[in-house]
C-alpha cells in the first residue's frame, strides 16, 4: 500500500433519510450510491476495525466522534478482510493519516473497497434523529441531477435490512483453521491461557477476527466453520467446545444456526458473543426483539451479576434478548447499566454461556478479556 | 456499598491562593465536594486561606475556616473541631502536602482522623519519584531512565548514567517548581541546585530526555469496588519537554489508533490500582515515541487537578463531585450521571466535538524571564474552546485568550506575520524552542512555504495537528481573494465555510479590501444567513437526552439545541475569560454570585465564560452555559439567540467592560451603571470634571502623546511622577520615575503612545497612604462596603499591596471624609451596582487616585469580612431591586481586623526582580482575621507562605529616607531577641541610636558579604526597602537570592512595621483559629 496514494478529492455528496430528511456534504471514498440501515457509533477511536466488522453489514455507520481518519489504516487492525458497511458518515473525514503504522488514507480504502462516505454533515443532528425516532434508512449518493425528493423515494423504496439473512453473506464458505494469536505488539496479553490447546469449533455468522485472534492467543486449538454447518457434522470433528461467533441481523432468522446449537450445548462448553448470544436466547427457548436504536460504541456499563462490578464494554448490537422469556433455567449474568438489558446468560446445568457485547474488544475497552478466560475453565472443567 | 455511615464529619482542605499551577481548579473542585457532601448530611469543616473562593462562601460549609494551610493550623482545627475524616485530594498539591505532614507528625492518628480518598500509603508511592518508578516495573510499565539524587554529589553521579540532555524533576512540587531541562553542564548544576532546594524533601529525579515524544493525559476514577473508568484523554499538542499546564492540549486524543489508545487505558487503570488511589480522580501522563509507540508513564497525579477540571468541562462528567461521594463509600454504579438524569457514573464519557485548551502567560510582567517554555509550569491562566472540529476549537481558542489575536492568523502588528519578510531560517529557531508564541510562528511558516514535514522536524508538532492548521492558511489565502472585492464578494458558500473552519467576522474583516471592522462583517453575514447553531456537551455524544443546557456555538451544522425557558426571563453574565495577573478567581466569585442571585430572583441565569478552570462555568452554576470566547461577536450571537432581559458587565473585570459600548450599540440590554458612567470614569479629562465638580483632590496629572509634552508635564506638576499607558489592566507598563533621566528612560523603552493612545503622567505622592473603597449603589442611595487601608504606602500597585479591613491607622475623621466622598461621587456617577474607589492619604489631605464603576479585586474579601455578600447585591439591583430591598447595611465599625496579603510568582520566574511597583504582579491573595492587627498580619503572612522567623538574625538595609524611622522598629526586633545585621549606613544609623547591630559587607565591599549570609541561610527575614531613583543591583541580587530560598524579604517600612506587629503577637502566644462563622455572629 503507498501512503501517498492519491484519492477522489472531496466531491458534493447528499445523504437522504427515509423520514424525509436530506442533506449535502462532500463525499469521499467510492463514487456509488448506497442504502444501508443507519445507526451511529459512539467510538471516539477504532474506525477502522467498526468498517471491517461483518456485524455492519447492511448498515451504514455514523461515527459521532468529528474526526475520523486520522491515523490512516493498517495492515494489523482489521477485522476481516474488507469493508462491510454500506456506507460511513462523519463529520470532518481527514485525509492526511498521522501513525507510524499507517498504510493508507482512510478515503484510499474506502475507495479501494466500493463504499461510499460522506462528511461535512450534521452528525450530532442525525444521531438525534436515530435516538428519537428509531433506525431508518440512509442513502448516499454524489448524484447530482436528482432531486431531493427523488432521493427519498429512493430510500424508502430500497429493500429492507431486515429481510435479508446478512450472515450467509458474510459467513465463510468453507471450514479452516485459524492459527494465530495477539500478532501486533498493540494488543492486550491473554489472562490466563489453556493449559492444553482445547479443540474449538468456533461457527463464523460474520465471526471478528479478534474473537479469532483471542481463542488463540487463550491456548485454544481454533477451527472456523461456516454458519450454516449441521451440529452434527461439528460432532463429527470431536471438538472439546463451541464458540457461536457475532454477526450481523436479527437473530430469528437464523434458524440453521438456532437447530445447530440445540443439539450442541447438549454435547459441549458452548461459549457465544453478540449474535451467537442471541441465538443460545433462542436455543433455550427465549425471544429476541429489535431494539430503538441498539448499542453500538465503546462506553457501555454492563454489571456482571455475579461479583456486582462494573466493566466498560464494546458492544454493537440492534437486537436484544427478552429477559421474561427467558426459561428458569437461564441465569441473565450480567446487565447493562445504562437500560438494564440483558447482556449476559449462563445455562444453570449446561456448560454453556455467552454476551451480549464483544470481550475481543477491537475496537474497545479490553475490560471484558477474562471472559475467554472463563471460557477455558468452563472447558478445563467438562474435559 | 452506600454512604458510609460511620462518618460524620469531615476537613477539607483547600489549596490556599492562587499561584502558577494551582488556580481556580480547587474552587471549582472543593465547591463540587462541599455540596455534594453537605447534600449527603455530612458536617464540612473547611479550610482555605483564599478569601475569594466560593468554597469560602459561609453558606459552603458548616465550619468555613480562612486560615494559613500549614500543618501547624490545621492541626489546632483538628484538635478544635475532632473531625472524623479529612479529604485531601481536592485541594491540589498544598492540600495533599499538608495532609501528608499532618499524617507524619501524627496528628491524624492522635486524633483519629482518617484520611479518605488516597491513603498516605499511595501518596507517597505516587509523589515518591523512586517508589514511583518501583511500582511501574512491578506492573510491567516503562519509565523514562532515571536516577534520584539527593546531593548535588549524587546528581552529578546520576548525570554520568543518563547523560544530556536530562530532564531535572524536584519530588514534591507543585506544577514542576525548580525543574527543568539540562543540555549542558553549567544548566545542570543550576537546575539540580535549585531542584534540591525547592524540593520539600530534597530530592530530585535525574531523567532521560524524551523531549520531542508525543504526551498524553489520561483522567482516571475508581470506586470502593475497584470499578475503574476514563473520564478523558488529552493530547498535548506540544510535544513532551513543555509542562502540560503550558501546553496547547487537546480532546480527546487525536493521533492514537484504538489498539494504542486501550493500551493507555489498561496502563492508566494498572496504575491507579497498583498505586493504591481508593477512590476518585487521578490523571496519568503518559509519553509515546511516534517512530514505533513505544509508551512511557511519565507520572500520576493522585488527586483531581487543573487537567481533571479541564476533563470534566471538556466531558460535562463532574471528576470532583464525583470523586467526593466515592471517597464516602458510594460506587460508581451507584451515581447518576447529571446530564443524563437515568444512565449511571460508571460509563466513559464519549464526546463528539473537539476541546483545545490554550495557556495564557504573562511574560509582559516579568520582562527579565527567560520565556523558553520547559517542564516547569510559567502560564497563569488558560482560556478552554469547544467547536465541531480541531480547527474551529483553535480558532475559537485564539480569540478567546484575548491577547489581540481573533484567531489563527490576521493577527495586526505582528512582526512574524508578514509573508514576504519571512525566511525558513530565521522562522526555524522559533519552532525548535517553544516559547508563548510559537503558535504563530507555526503559521509564519507556512506562509514562508515550509512543509507539514519541515515544520514537524523543528517543533515534534504532531503532523496530524499542523496539517489541520495548515488548511486554515490555506483557505486564509481564499479570504484575501475573496475580499479583494469586498465584503460582497463574500456570497453564502464562502462565508459558511470560513465559518466553519472557525474564522472570526474580525479576521473576515481584515481580509477585506474596503476599511471596515467586524459589525459591517456580522451584519453582512446575519443577512446572508450565516449564523451559529449551539449544541449540547452531554458526556454521550446525544445517545441519551440531556437535561443540562451546557452548550457551545459551531457553524458546522444545523440544528439548535437551546432550549429557553417561556415562563422566564433571561439574564446574561459575562465572565472574566482567561486568568491572568489582575483579572483572576476574585472576578469569577462575582460573576457567580450574581448568577445565585438572577437565580432567586426567578431569571434564567445564563453564563459565558471561556474559562474552565472556574466554579462559574460548572454546569450547575447556571441555568444556562454558552462555553464561548468572551469577544463582540461570540457574546452578541448569544444575545441574539437567547434575547435575554439584561446583559450584565460589571463583574467579570476588564473583560467584559471592554465589551460594554459595542454591545450596547448594538442594541444588548446592558443593566446596571451606564456604560456612559463607565466611560466618565475610565475617561481622564471627563472624570477630572466629574471630581472637580465634587471638590475632590486629585493628584496633579497631565496628558502628553509625544516626548516633548511629556517631559513638559512632568517639569509643571514636579518629579517624581507616575507614568502610564492609557487604557491597560493591573498597572501595565505604569511606573515611578524620580528623575528626567528616568523618565527618558521609560520612554525609550515604552515608545507605543501617540494622540490616540497618550501617555498619561501623574504627581506621584510620595509615602502617601492609600486606601481602598467597595460601595453599593442603587442610583438613590450609597453603602459602604469596606474602606481597606493599604499596608504599602502608594505607588505599589493595589492588588500587589497588603490591606487592612477596617484600616488600622487612619483616623475617624479621615475615615468619615472618605466615606462622604465615595457616596457623593458614586452618586454624581450614578452607579448602580458596585463602585471601587482608590483614594490616597497625604498628610492630612485626601487625593482620588482613581474610580472603577464595577465589581473589583476586594469584592470578595469585602464580601466574607462583613459578612454581607455584595456581588449578589449589586446584581439584584442592576435588576430593579433597591438598597433597602437587598439589605445593604453599613459596617464600618469591625470587632476584628482582617489582613489581605498578596501572593507573587517570583518563585517561577527565576532571578526576576521581587521589587514592588505600580505594575501588578502577583497572581493570588489570602486573607488572615484576627482580634488584633498585628496577628492578623501575621496570618495572612504565614497564609503567603512566608515562613516568619520566630528567631535568628534578620538582615536590614534602608534606603536613606527611611534611616530614621526604621531606628524604633528594629529595636523592637532587638527586644524579640532577633540578631540585627546591616549594612554599613543602616548599621551606622543603628549604632547611633544604641541598637546593637552587626555591620555585614555589601557585595563590592569584600567577603563574606550579605549574599553569602543569605545563600547560606543564616538570615531568616529581609527588610530592604530600595533607593527608588536607581535600580541598585545589589538590593535586587539580595531580593531574588532570597526568594529561591523561601526568606521572607519586605521591601517597604510600613510593611516591616506591620510585619514586626504580627511577630510580636505571634511569638507572645501561638495564633487562634476562629471560623468565619463565628467571626459574622460577632458583627450582630
Amino acid at each position: 500500500m503507498n501512503p501517498t496514494q492519491s484519492h477522489t478529492p472531496l466531491a458534493p455528496a447528499r445523504l437522504a433519510l427515509e423520514d424525509g430528511t436530506v442533506l449535502t456534504g462532500r463525499g469521499f471514498g467510492a463514487d456509488i450510491e448506497t442504502v444501508g440501515e443507519l445507526v451511529f457509533n459512539t467510538s471516539m477511536t477504532g474506525y477502522q476495525e467498526i468498517l471491517s466488522d461483518p456485524s455492519y453489514r447492511g448498515q451504514t455507520v455514523l461515527l459521532t466522534q468529528p474526526h475520523i481518519g486520522n491515523y490512516g489504516v493498517n495492515s494489523e487492525d482489521e477485522e476481516s478482510t474488507r469493508i462491510w458497511t454500506s456506507g460511513l458518515i462523519v463529520r470532518e473525514a481527514c485525509d492526511r493519516a498521522s501513525n507510524f503504522r499507517s498504510g493508507m488514507e482512510l478515503s484510499a480504502w474506502l475507495l479501494q473497497h466500493g463504499v461510499p462516505g460522506i462528511d461535512g454533515v450534521d452528525t450530532r443532528m442525525l444521531t438525534r434523529k436515530v435516538r428519537d425516532g428509531g433506525e431508518q434508512r440512509v442513502l448516499i449518493t454524489r448524484d447530482r441531477h436528482a432531486t431531493d425528493e427523488q432521493l427519498v423515494a429512493r430510500v424508502r423504496t430500497a429493500p429492507r435490512v431486515a429481510d435479508v439473512d446478512h450472515v450467509l453473506q458474510v459467513t465463510t464458505k468453507e471450514p479452516y483453521a485459524w492459527s494465530r494469536g495477539y500478532e501486533s505488539p498493540f494488543s492486550a496479553p491473554a489472562r490466563g491461557k489453556a493449559a492444553r490447546p482445547f479443540k474449538i469449533v468456533a461457527y463464523d455468522f460474520g465471526a471478528k477476527t479478534n474473537i479469532l485472534r483471542s481463542l488463540v492467543a487463550h491456548g485454544l486449538d481454533v477451527t472456523v466453520v461456516p454458519a450454516t454447518t449441521p451440529g452434527e457434522a461439528v460432532l463429527e470433528r470431536q471438538p472439546d467446545g463451541v464458540f457461536l461467533s457475532n454477526g450481523p441481523g436479527d437473530p430469528a432468522i437464523c434458524r440453521y444456526a438456532i437447530t445447530a446449537a440445540q443439539l450442541l450445548v447438549r454435547k459441549l462448553p458452548v461459549f457465544g458473543i453478540c449474535l451467537g448470544h442471541q441465538i443460545l436466547g433462542h436455543v433455550f427457548g427465549g425471544k429476541t426483539y429489535k431494539m430503538k436504536f441498539g448499542h453500538h460504541g465503546g462506553n457501555q456499563p454492563v454489571m456482571d451479576l455475579t461479583t456486582g462490578k462494573v466493566e466498560i464494554t464494546a458492544q454493537n448490537h440492534s437486537y436484544a434478548i427478552d429477559p421474561q422469556s427467558l426459561p428458569d433455567a437461564v441465569e441473565v449474568t450480567h446487565k447493562n447499566l445504562n437500560d438494564q438489558t440483558v447482556e449476559g446468560l449462563r445455562h444453570k446445568e449446561l456448560p454453556v454461556f455467552s454476551v451480549q457485547y464483544h470481550p475481543e474488544a477491537a475496537p474497545g475497552p479490553h475490560d471484558a478479556l477474562y471472559l475467554f478466560a472463563r471460557f477455558v475453565e468452563l472447558l478445563q472443567r467438562h474435559r | 456499598m452506600p454512604r458510609r455511615q460511620d462518618l460524620n464529619s469531615i476537613l477539607i482542605l483547600g489549596s490556599g491562593p492562587i499561584v502558577i499551577g494551582q488556580a481556580c481548579e480547587f474552587d471549582y473542585s472543593g465547591v463540587q465536594a462541599c455540596k455534594a457532601l453537605r447534600a449527603d448530611g455530612f458536617k464540612i469543616i473547611l479550610i482555605n486561606s483564599n478569601p475569594a473562593t466560593i468554597m469560602t462562601d459561609p453558606e459552603t460549609a458548616d465550619r468555613t475556616y480562612i486560615e494559613p494551610i500549614t500543618p501547624e493550623v490545621v492541626a489546632r482545627i483538628i484538635e478544635t473541631e475532632r473531625p472524623d475524616a479529612i479529604l485531601p485530594t481536592l485541594g491540589g498539591q498544598t492540600a495533599l502536602n499538608c495532609a501528608m505532614q499532618l499524617h507524619d507528625m501524627g496528628v491524624l492518628e492522635k486524633f483519629g482522623v482518617e484520611m479518605i480518598g488516597a491513603r498516605p500509603q499511595a501518596i507517597a508511592k505516587a509523589e515518591g519519584r523512586l517508589e514511583f518508578r518501583q511500582a511501574m516495573e512491578k506492573i510491567g510499565l516503562q519509565c523514562a531512565n532515571s536516577q534520584l539524587a539527593y546531593s548535588m554529589v549524587e546528581a552529578r553521579k546520576a548525570l554520568d548514567i543518563i547523560g544530556l540532555p536530562c530532564v531535572i524533576r524536584p519530588g514534591f512540587t507543585l506544577g514542576g517548581t525548580g525543574g527543568g531541562i539540562a543540555y549542558n553542564l553549567q544548566e545542570f548544576e543550576e537546575i539540580a541546585a535549585r531542584g534540591l532546594q525547592m524540593s520539600l524533601n530534597s530530592e530530585v529525579l535525574i531523567e532521560e530526555s524524551i523531549a520531542g515524544w508525543k504526551e498524553f493525559e489520561l483522567e482516571v476514577m475508581r470506586d470502593t469496588k475497584d470499578n475503574v473508568v476514563i473520564i478523558c484523554s488529552i493530547e498535548n499538542f506540544d510535544p513532551m519537554g513543555v509542562h502540560t499546564g503550558d501546553s496547547i492540549t487537546v480532546a480527546p486524543a487525536q493521533t492514537l489508533t484504538d489498539r494504542e489508545y486501550q493500551l493507555m487505558r489498561d496502563a492508566s487503570i494498572a496504575v491507579i490500582r497498583e498505586i493504591g488511589v481508593d477512590t476518585g480522580g487521578s490523571n496519568v501522563q503518559f509519553a509515546t515515541n511516534p517512530r514505533d509507540g513505544r509508551m512511557i508513564v511519565i507520572e500520576m497525579n493522585p488527586r483531581v487537578s487543573r487537567s481533571s477540571a479541564l476533563a470534566s468541562k471538556a466531558t460535562g462528567f463532574p471528576i470532583a463531585k464525583i470523586a467526593a461521594k466515592l471517597a464516602v463509600g458510594y460506587t460508581l454504579d451507584e451515581l447518576r450521571n447529571d446530564i443524563t438524569k437515568v444512565t449511571p457514573a460508571s460509563f466513559e464519557p464519549t464526546i463528539d466535538y473537539c476541546v483545545v485548551k490554550f495557556p495564557r502567560w504573562a511574560f509582559e510582567k516579568f520582562p527579565t524571564a527567560d520565556s523558553v517554555l520547559t517542564t516547569q509550569m510559567k502560564s497563569v491562566g488558560e482560556v478552554m474552546a469547544i467547536g465541531a472540529t480541531f480547527k474551529e476549537a483553535m480558532q475559537k481558542a485564539l480569540r478567546g485568550l484575548e491577547t489581540g489575536r481573533h484567531g489563527f492568523g490576521n493577527v495586526p502588528g505582528k512582526a512574524h506575520c508578514k509573508p514576504d519578510e519571512l525566511d525558513k531560517e530565521s522562522i526555524r529557531p522559533h519552532l525548535v524552542t517553544p516559547r508563548a508564541d510559537r503558535i504563530d510562528w507555526v503559521r509564519a511558516a507556512f506562509l514562508a512555504g515550509m512543509t507539514v514535514e519541515e515544520i514537524h522536524d523543528s517543533s515534534r508538532i504532531d503532523p496530524w495537528f499542523l496539517d489541520q492548521l495548515k488548511t486554515l492558511v490555506d483557505f486564509e489565502a481564499r479570504l484575501v481573494a475573496t475580499g479583494k472585492a469586498g465584503l460582497k464578494g463574500f456570497d453564502t458558500g464562502t462565508l459558511r465555510r470560513a465559518k466553519e473552519l472557525g474564522f472570526s467576522d474580525r479576521q473576515i474583516a481584515a481580509a477585506c479590501a474596503e476599511k471596515i471592522g467586524e459589525w459591517e462583517v456580522r451584519a453582512w453575514r446575519k443577512r446572508l444567513g450565516v449564523i451559529p447553531v449551539y449544541k449540547r456537551v452531554d458526556t454521550c455524544a446525544a445517545e441519551f437526552q440531556s437535561f443540562t443546557p451546557y452548550l457551545y456555538s459551531t457553524y458546522c451544522g444545523e440544528e439548535d439545541e437551546v432550549d429557553c425557558d417561556r415562563n422566564k426571563e433571561r439574564v446574561i453574565v459575562i465572565g472574566g475569560g482567561p486568568n491572568r495577573i489582575g483579572q483572576g478567581i476574585e472576578f469569577d466569585y462575582c460573576c457567580v454570585h450574581a448568577a445565585m442571585a438572577l437565580r432567586e430572583m426567578g431569571f434564567e441565569s445564563v453564563m459565558i465564560n471561556s474559562n474552565p478552570e472556574t466554579v462559574s462555568t460548572d454546569f450547575d452554576t447556571s441555568d444556562m452555559l454558552f462555553f464561548e470566547p468572551l469577544t463582540h461577536e461570540d457574546v452578541m450571537n448569544v444575545i441574539d439567540r437567547i434575547a435575554p432581559r439584561g446583559v450584565i458587565v460589571q463583574f467579570g473585570g476588564q473583560t467584559p467592560l471592554n465589551l460594554a459600548r459595542g454591545l450596547k450599540d448594538h442594541g444588548a440590554p446592558l443593566v446596571g451603571t451606564s456604560v456612559e458612567s463607565i466611560e466618565a470614569a475610565e475617561d481622564r479629562e471627563l472624570f477630572s470634571k466629574v471630581v472637580d465638580r465634587l471638590g475632590i483632590d486629585q493628584p496633579q496629572n497631565g496628558m502628553a502623546s509625544n516626548a516633548d509634552q511629556a517631559l513638559a508635564v512632568a517639569e509643571r506638576i514636579g518629579y517624581p511622577v507616575l507614568v502610564r499607558p492609557s487604557f491597560v489592566l493591573g498597572g501595565r507598563a505604569m511606573e515611578v520615575v524620580y528623575d528626567r533621566a528616568g523618565l527618558d528612560s521609560y520612554m525609550e523603552r515604552h515608545r507605543s503612545f501617540s494622540e490616540e493612545r497618550p501617555l498619561l503622567v501623574d504627581k506621584f505622592l510620595d509615602s502617601a497612604i492609600e486606601v481602598d473603597v467597595d460601595a453599593i449603589a442603587d442610583g438613590k442611595s450609597v453603602v459602604i462596603g469596606g474602606i481597606m487601608e493599604h499596608i504599602e504606602e502608594a505607588g505599589i500597585h493595589s492588588g500587589d499591596s497588603s490591606c487592612s479591613l477596617p484600616p488600622y491607622s487612619l483616623s475617624e475623621g479621615l475615615i468619615e471624609e472618605i466615606r462622604q466622598k465615595t457616596k457623593q461621587l458614586a452618586l454624581e456617577l450614578k452607579v448602580i451596582g458596585l463602585i471601587n474607589i482608590q483614594w490616597a492619604v497625604k498628610g492630612p489631605r485626601l487625593y482620588i487616585l482613581e474610580a472603577n464603576p464595577r465589581a473589583s479585586r476586594t469584592v470578595p474579601f469585602v464580601s466574607k469580612v462583613i459578612g454581607q455578600p455584595l456581588a449578589k447585591m449589586a446584581a439584584r439591583i442592576m435588576l430593579g431591586q433597591s438598597l433597602a430591598q437587598v439589605g445593604a447595611h453599613e459596617r464600618v465599625d469591625l470587632p476584628f481586623f482582617a489582613v489581605k496579603a498578596p501572593v507573587f510568582p517570583f518563585n517561577k520566574f527565576h532571578g526576576v526582580d521581587t521589587l514592588l511597583g505600580p505594575e501588578m504582579k502577583s497572581t493570588g491573595e489570602v486573607m488572615g482575621a484576627d482580634v488584633s492587627f498585628g496577628a492578623a498580619f501575621a496570618k495572612a503572612m504565614v497564609g503567603a507562605g512566608n515562613t516568619l522567623p520566630k528567631e535568628g538574625k534578620v538582615f536590614v538595609s534602608v534606603r536613606d529616607e527611611d534611616k530614621r524611622l526604621i531606628v524604633p522598629l528594629i529595636d523592637r526586633l532587638h527586644d524579640l531577641g532577633f540578631e540585627i545585621v546591616a549594612t554599613s549606613g543602616t548599621a551606622k544609623a543603628l549604632q547611633n541610636a544604641g541598637v546593637p547591630v552587626q555591620r555585614v559587607f555589601k557585595i563590592h565591599e569584600g567577603r563574606p558579604h550579605v549574599l553569602d549570609l543569605i545563600v547560606n541561610q543564616e538570615v531568616r527575614l529581609i527588610i530592604n526597602t530600595p533607593s527608588g531613583r536607581r535600580e541598585r543591583s545589589d538590593d535586587r541580587l539580595i531580593r531574588s537570592s532570597a526568594v529561591s530560598r523561601k526568606i521572607p524579604c519586605i521591601t517597604t517600612l510600613s510593611a516591616a512595621s506591620a510585619t514586626i506587629q504580627g511577630l510580636e503577637n505571634w511569638l507572645k502566644k501561638p495564633l487562634a483559629v476562629t471560623t468565619l462563622q463565628e467571626y459574622h455572629a460577632r458583627l450582630d
